[in-house]
């Protein structure tokens, strides 16, 4: 009942904002904000559940949708879903409140909009039932479509449209597949068909698995940016509007790592591990390439941009390394991921509407007009790079550490990566920050406001108690990913070399 | 010998619907001289109520399912469902029309009446059971909507449209004319039943190859009608010129008549050859979507990008038609109706909104009517994701089964590129939306008229079938596995 409330209550939210008065926009963003305060609130009850049932899928719903398909309405949430679900009820009022400024024309719409994001993301990471997947997947494009292409900059609209051809189009291979094997098993509920493929009901010939893989794989892995299929990202977030990047950069990308993780390991599990070097490959050219980019953007935007896609290759690497500790660090390092880039372009966005600039020479000296704005990126940088006692520092490291179970090359390279993102990080700080300030620098920048401090607060202390107690995450992703995990191992028709359990406490 | 040839009450109720289209047509011609030029929007009223009472005839026609006259039409529930769908595209076009032919002054009411002849055409066509019956029925309707092609007689384009599509029109009927000749010389018969009996008969493989020829000669014409490629040139030019409300008549009903035809003809009496013709139709499905969508994206006219999308539209629906799958059939009927909603639906605003001789007609002139006009603006988005096939709405169902009955028949290769199709079909589409929401807003929104009645019922109806037929599919599924033709 609570998950049901959760996801119908934004599409309510969202009917709810077409209908208040155009005039009243500072109703509207009140609204917007309290409807969506009080959201995350109450996804914060999933969490009991979650973890006293670690592995199972609770808050189940399992209703008929229609019966000609045989679509069912099968929603649920488990250690992975949980905090990618939470992610997205904190991000989303944290993305209203840093509009309250810069967003001033079409008030009405643009909240609508985002709270009808919200729904199609909360439906995406519920989703049991393929085609609901599918529905919610496509849903969510729609908001996000106008989000780029009515409040953007300067080229929005082609960013808008790239960015929704892109997608569309990894979504019809994967809409072929889902209807292939509904024709095959006669149900589009994931869990029935990995019940079918445990029990050896339901095989797939190799080419056939193959395809259907790649199918799905083409979806996620242009969501999740994955070189060579990323060059979507950089337009589209760094023209975006500032909440519009927030939510596509701390939530939208992990759409596609989550398919990842959730559908495409366990439903082919053979093809999976058959293309896993391959993959692991492009990902870790994804790491380096996407870093050594950033290192020479000198657009503060795009910089954050191609650094995602660095991250986002880390988050492959675990992934397709098909242990518990690379998968454990691919899903954590997701929600890392969506923390400390939505802090960065939070950030971003807020130097922006000082200095009205995104260009990084216009800057520099920032720290001697705007000390505390200085402070908060600086610690946003190091977490961000992957200093010990920060969130990512725990992601990184167990994505290397499966990465190097795995094969020892995949983590040696993607460890440059890691190098690479604290030049590139700190590099830009410098340039921001550090040396004197120019006149208009100066005049220009005020320090953080209350309102800023308090949409930035939050995530710093998920930053800080994310990378000291992962306890409170850890376990709860652990035992879904042993779950997938074990999935991933039916009908393999090769040795696989299970590598030995390695505690999470080992891992901190 | 007399008895025999008059036919009994039951044939009569199963004729109704175009016997009653028929006589409210006549009526309205009689009376049109003796109607005074106010009150002639009244006559309308006269058309509206007849096509009403067919979409109930049918019903109760369907009830006393059947053969009538000597198995020259053949009432089930394929044609029942394509009677009904044609009758509703009828009163649709009907209440864009009384507003649009006011603004142009031109109420007539030979033009009300014309529709119901076109629909009367149509409703033959869909309960046709002989390829003479066949041809009635195409020519009905066709002459009816030649005439309304040209109906604005002082228009040069009007004029246009309505010579290209008279001169192509009769070719292709020409085709398909010689093509029911060679197949009554083959087989010695024109009932469906009759040739496919005639087929299956052991010692009939002399005519083996020929019959082939035939069913393509029939092809041709058929292709012509839904246009599909290559026989699509003339739709972009023949709905440009058409007045708005005749070009989505147009785009629907003579569409979805054909595709009934298409269907029951190639899937009944041309059934046993059929691993011959699919291959065929399923190449041409791929020239068709990918031509439309293709040529879709230059456009820059909303009436001709429409066409173009129903071309591409043509190629979705003959991959249905091609796959083997019974599904077939029943997505053949899903996304017509689907698209009757649609396009209806789209071709309402574009009529409110083109205004008094069609002005306003290119997609830059939607520039910012988002901020003007949200709600005008809010529904033609819902048709714009519909064609593009987003979830919940209808269009996405409908594509949705065409591709699930195409891989049914492990159409795989058809399915992947039709699916890619979409995705480019989704780009011209999103210009509309991108000119509607993200553009400044322009002169042509500034001064708009208010809304007439009949294109806002005909929009929002539009408009809340889309979203339930996107939503709960299953209510028409349960008709259409109900109604399906029967596998032969």
């Amino acid at each position: 009942m609570l998950l049901n409330a959760l996801l119908f209550l934004p599409l309510i939210g969202f009917l709810i904002t077409l209908f208040l008065p155009k005039e009243n926009a500072d109703g509207i963003r009140k609204f917007a904000l309290g409807f969506s305060g009080l959201l995350f609130l109450l996804s914060l009850g999933l969490i009991g559940q979650v973890l006293a049932t670690p592995g199972e899928y609770v808050h189940v719903t399992d209703l008929e949708w229609m019966s000609l398909p045989k679509i069912r309405y099968h929603i649920g949430v488990d250690g992975v879903s949980l905090w990618l679900v939470i992610l997205t009820t904190l991000l989303t009022p944290l993305a209203i409140l840093i509009s309250f400024e810069s967003i001033g024309s079409r008030i009405k719409e643009y909240y609508a909009f985002l709270l009808l994001l919200e729904f199609g993301l909360i439906g995406v990471f519920v989703s049991l039932d393929l085609f609901l997947f599918y529905v919610f997947w496509e849903v969510s494009l729609i908001p996000m479509y106008f989000l780029i292409g009515i409040w953007g900059h300067a080229r929005r609209i082609f960013a808008a449209v790239k960015f929704f051809i892109f997608t569309m189009t990894g979504s019809v291979l994967m809409l072929a597949s889902i209807i292939y094997l509904y024709l095959k098993v006669d149900t589009f509920d994931s869990v029935v068909i990995l019940q079918q493929l445990q029990s050896g009901a339901l095989r797939l010939s190799s080419t056939e698995g193959l395809w259907l893989f790649l199918a799905f794989f083409a979806a996620f892995a242009i969501k999740a940016s994955l070189f060579p299929l990323h060059s979507w990202l950089p337009d589209t977030y760094s023209e975006a509007p500032i909440a519009g990047t927030v939510m596509l950069a701390a939530v939208m990308a992990k759409m596609g790592t989550y398919g990842l993780v959730r559908f495409c390991l366990p439903l082919f599990p053979n093809a999976a591990r058959e293309c896993a070097s391959w993959i692991a490959a492009l990902a870790v050219i994804g790491i380096i390439y996407g870093a050594l980019i950033a290192l020479i953007q000198p657009n503060m935007k795009r910089l954050v941009a191609y650094s995602s896609i660095s991250h986002l290759g880390f988050v492959i690497l675990g992934a397709f390394s098909f242990n518990q500790v690379g998968l454990d660090g691919a899903v954590y390092q997701m929600i890392n991921h969506g923390i400390s880039t939505g802090a960065l372009f939070m950030l971003v966005g807020m130097l922006y509407e000082r200095r009205g600039s995104l260009e990084i020479q216009d800057y520099g000296g920032v720290a001697t007009p705007a000390p505390r704005l200085a402070a908060v990126f600086l610690i946003v940088t190091l977490a961000s790079v992957g200093l010990p006692t920060l969130n990512n520092f725990i992601g990184e490291f167990l994505v290397l550490q499966g990465a190097a179970m795995a094969n020892f090359s995949w983590a040696v390279f993607a460890a440059v990566g890691v190098i690479l993102s604290a030049c590139y990080m700190l590099w830009l700080y410098q340039r921001l920050f550090l040396g004197r300030a120019t006149e208009e620098v100066a005049q220009r920048m005020p320090d953080l406001r209350s309102r800023e401090w308090v949409a930035l607060a939050p995530l710093l202390v998920l930053m800080v108690w994310m990378g000291i107690y992962a306890q409170t995450f850890l376990p709860s992703i652990s035992a879904s990913n042993a779950r997938i995990l074990e999935q991933t191992k039916v009908n393999v028709d090769f040795m696989v070399q299970t590598p030995q359990q390695t505690e999470v406490a080992d891992a901190r | 010998m007399l008895d025999n040839l008059w036919p009994s009450s039951a044939e009569l109720i199963r004729f109704m619907p175009e016997i009653i289209l028929t006589l409210a047509g006549v009526l309205i011609m009689v009376l049109e001289p003796l109607t005074r030029e106010e009150s002639k929007r009244n006559l309308a009223g006269i058309a509206f109520a007849a096509l009403a009472t067919a979409m109930f005839a049918a019903l109760i026609a369907q009830n006393n399912s059947g053969y009538a006259f000597h198995h020259m039409l053949v009432v089930d529930g394929f044609g029942t469902f394509f009677r009904i769908l044609v009758c509703a595209v009828g009163l649709l076009t009907i209440l864009l029309s009384v507003a649009y032919l006011e603004r142009e002054k031109h109420q007539q009411g030979e033009y009300y009446a014309l529709i119901l002849f076109s629909v009367t055409g149509q409703c033959i066509m869909a309960t046709a059971n002989e390829l003479i019956m066949v041809f009635i029925g195409i020519e009905i309707s066709s002459i009816a909507s030649y005439v309304l092609a040209g109906y604005l007689r002082d228009d040069k384009r009007s004029n246009e449209s309505a010579i290209k599509y008279f001169l192509l029109g009769s070719f292709a009927t020409a085709f398909l004319l010689y093509g029911v000749s060679w197949v009554y010389g083959l087989t010695g018969t024109t009932n469906l039943d009759g040739i496919r009996a005639a087929i299956l008969e052991p010692n009939f493989s002399s005519g083996d190859s020929l019959i082939g020829l035939a069913a393509a000669l029939m092809a041709v014409g058929f292709a012509f009608k839904v246009a599909a490629v290559p026989f699509q040139g003339w739709a972009p030019d023949v709905y440009q010129g058409a007045p708005a409300p005749i070009s989505a008549f147009m785009s629907v009903g003579p569409k979805a008549a054909a595709f009934a035809v298409f269907l029951r003809v190639f899937r009944t009496a041309f059934a046993p050859v059929s691993d011959r013709w699919e291959p065929i139709v399923a190449l041409v499905a791929l020239a068709t979507m990918t031509v439309g969508n293709f040529a879709a994206l230059r456009q820059t006219n909303i009436k001709r990008l429409l066409a173009y999308s129903s071309i591409a539209n043509a190629g979705y629906l003959l991959v249905a038609v091609s796959s083997r799958s019974e599904l077939g059939v029943q997505a053949v009927m899903f996304y017509l109706a689907a698209y009757v909603a649609m396009t209806m639906g789209a071709f309402a605003i574009i009529t409110h909104f083109s205004r008094q001789g069609e002005r306003f007609v290119e997609i830059g002139d939607l520039s910012g009517l988002a901020a003007k006009q949200p709600v005008l603006a809010g529904l033609f988005t819902i048709f714009a994701l519909s064609m593009i096939g987003i979830p919940l709405t209808a269009g996405f169902f409908g594509k949705f089964y065409i591709f699930k009955a195409a891989l049914d028949s492990h159409l795989v290769w058809l399915t992947v590129i039709g699916l890619l199709n979409s995705a480019v079909a989704a780009y011209y589409y999103l210009q509309i939306l991108v000119v509607m929401y993200m553009h400044e807003p322009g002169t042509a929104v500034e001064e708009m008229e208010p809304v007439s009645g009949g294109i806002t019922i005909t929009a929002w109806v539009a408009a809340v079938a889309t979203l339930v037929l996107g939503i709960f599919p299953d209510l028409l599924l349960n008709i259409t596995s109900k109604w399906t033709l029967p596998p032969k």
